[in-house]
């Protein structure tokens, strides 16, 4: 389950970030794989449709936000977190 | 012909602070909150759920049912508003003065809600057609136009979309029609209503949206929070004005649009402290001649932080002893309309010596180390006032006023 939507994570991303899965590695952030602020804004409703969740996110406050997007790995634990929750 | 001088001799309004100018003038004295729990169809699946809206206005009972089937809310707000300034200038447009006297509005989204309606209709509920005044209805200047016929204003009339700043678009250029002699007279200002379902949904996408307030220039700050309604004004040719001993309000003396040309949604400090300096340039002032900046303030992380460090670079030393204020604290951002609303308090500065406060502040931010008059009001002389707007696209168009 962890490894499914990890991939499906890195799919989003790399489409965004124009790159291959595989040059996607847990430790990348979305800066240095070149995913301006509309990039994120687009990954994020990318996440929402493909696992059918709500992503808590607000531009203004990235930081403060309950959704860690400080690297791809963390973008990947805050999904499942979500995706768990929406189970259940 | 050298260049006429420009009086605003009449003002109108219809927000969620009031119906009218003396109404909205007296709330922003005050520093009330207009900003509320939105009352809208399927409010349970949207996430943005307050805004400013306009609050017991029931247009049946100013409007025909045959007007009501052409008047989308932001002509409403357009026509409602355009009424009173009309009416407080005193202008009769009727004879010849019809001729050389037009009309130039603001509006971000147009007839939006009733293209979302009509849309709703077609793919949601199945229709197969929809009401055969629809596009009248929903073209962006539809205001600009029924305004025209209600009014007999035959000179020129256009309508201005740039998002954000369309309001201060369109007065800046009805200013520039006046000040040139094209025209006498000119109804200019901006209407918006931005509240469909498929409208807020959009913006919610964009995630710049507070789900619990606007509050611009705190370090607390966490978004925009949208408004509807409708500013409106008289600009007439100054001569014009003192000839028939009109009431003046203000001087309009500067405008400068620029675009930063880098961005579609981030703003730039080069491309707004350009038009900072631009309008004070146009007006022949320097920066410490200026009393009050109406800032475009969205609330917003990004708008705030540059708009401060445009100031800082239009004003030079200047800046510490402007007083820069908010309003769309109280009101909300009406998008193409807010330019023209937050004008009135651009003229009660100047007029009233009343400077609107910047409501909902909690927390300094170092990024936005400007007096930016938190929480209550200020009495103090205020001779120039400037009024900031910043739109998506990186269009900015910045107005300057003289007391009279």
């Amino acid at each position: 389950m962890r490894s499914d939507v990890k991939d499906k994570v890195v799919e989003i991303i790399a489409e965004l970030a124009v790159l291959e899965p595989s040059d996607i590695s847990m430790d990348s952030t979305l800066d240095e794989l070149g995913v301006d602020s509309l990039g994120l804004v687009e990954s994020i409703f990318a996440i929402e449709e493909t696992f059918e969740i709500d992503v808590p996110f607000n531009a203004n406050e990235p930081q403060a936000s309950e959704f860690d997007i400080s690297s791809v790995g963390a973008i990947v634990e805050a999904v499942t977190g979500l995706v768990e929750a929406k189970k259940g | 012909m050298g260049l006429r001088r420009v009086a605003i001799t009449g003002a109108g309004t219809i927000n969620a602070l009031g119906h009218d100018v003396p109404t909205t003038l007296a709330a922003l004295a005050e520093g009330r909150l207009g900003i509320g729990a939105l009352d809208l169809p399927d409010i349970d699946r949207l996430a943005i759920r307050i805004g400013g809206q306009v609050k017991d206005f029931d247009p049946t009972a100013i409007h025909s049912r045959q007007e009501l089937t052409l008047y989308d809310s932001f002509t409403r707000f357009g026509l409602h508003a355009a009424r009173e300034a009309i009416a407080a200038s005193g202008l009769d447009f009727a004879g010849e003065l019809g001729e050389r006297a037009g009309v130039v509005v603001g509006t971000g989204v147009g007839g939006a809600e009733t293209l979302d309606e009509n849309y709703a209709a077609l793919f949601r509920d199945g229709k197969n057609r929809v009401h055969p005044l629809v596009i009248p209805k929903l073209m962006n200047n539809a205001a600009g136009s029924h305004i025209s016929m209600a009014h007999g204003l035959r000179g020129p009339n256009f309508t201005v979309s740039t998002a954000c700043s369309s309001s201060n678009h369109a007065m800046g250029l009805a200013f520039q029609l006046v000040r040139s002699g094209a025209a006498t007279a000119m109804v200019t200002g901006g209407a918006e209503a931005p509240f469909s379902f498929g409208g807020i949904k959009a913006w919610e996408g964009l995630r710049v949206m507070s789900k619990d307030g606007c509050r611009p220039f705190s370090k607390t700050r966490n978004g925009m929070v949208q408004g509807e309604g409708a500013g409106m004004f008289v600009f007439e040719e100054w001569d014009h004005a003192a000839a028939r001993g009109a009431d003046i309000l203000a001087e309009v003396i500067g405008f400068q649009m620029t675009s930063d040309a880098s961005d579609i949604v981030m703003p730039s400090e080069g491309g707004a402290a350009r038009a900072i300096s631009g309008a004070l340039k146009d007006a022949g002032l320097a920066p410490d001649e200026v009393g009050y900046i109406n800032a475009h303030g969205t609330g917003t992380a990004a708008n705030d932080r540059t708009e401060c460090a445009a100031v800082r670079r239009a004003f030079g030393a200047a800046a510490d002893d402007v007083m820069i204020s908010s309003t769309k604290s109280m009101h909300g951002h009406l998008l193409g309309g807010t330019g023209a609303v937050e004008l009135l308090a651009c003229i009660m500065a100047l007029r009233d010596g009343v400077v609107a406060p910047t409501i909902g502040y909690q927390e300094p931010d170092p990024a936005c180390d400007l007096d930016v008059v938190p929480n209550a009001a200020r009495e103090a002389e205020v001779e120039v006032a400037v009024s900031n707007a910043f739109a998506f696209g990186g269009l900015n168009a910045v107005l300057a006023l003289r007391r009279v």
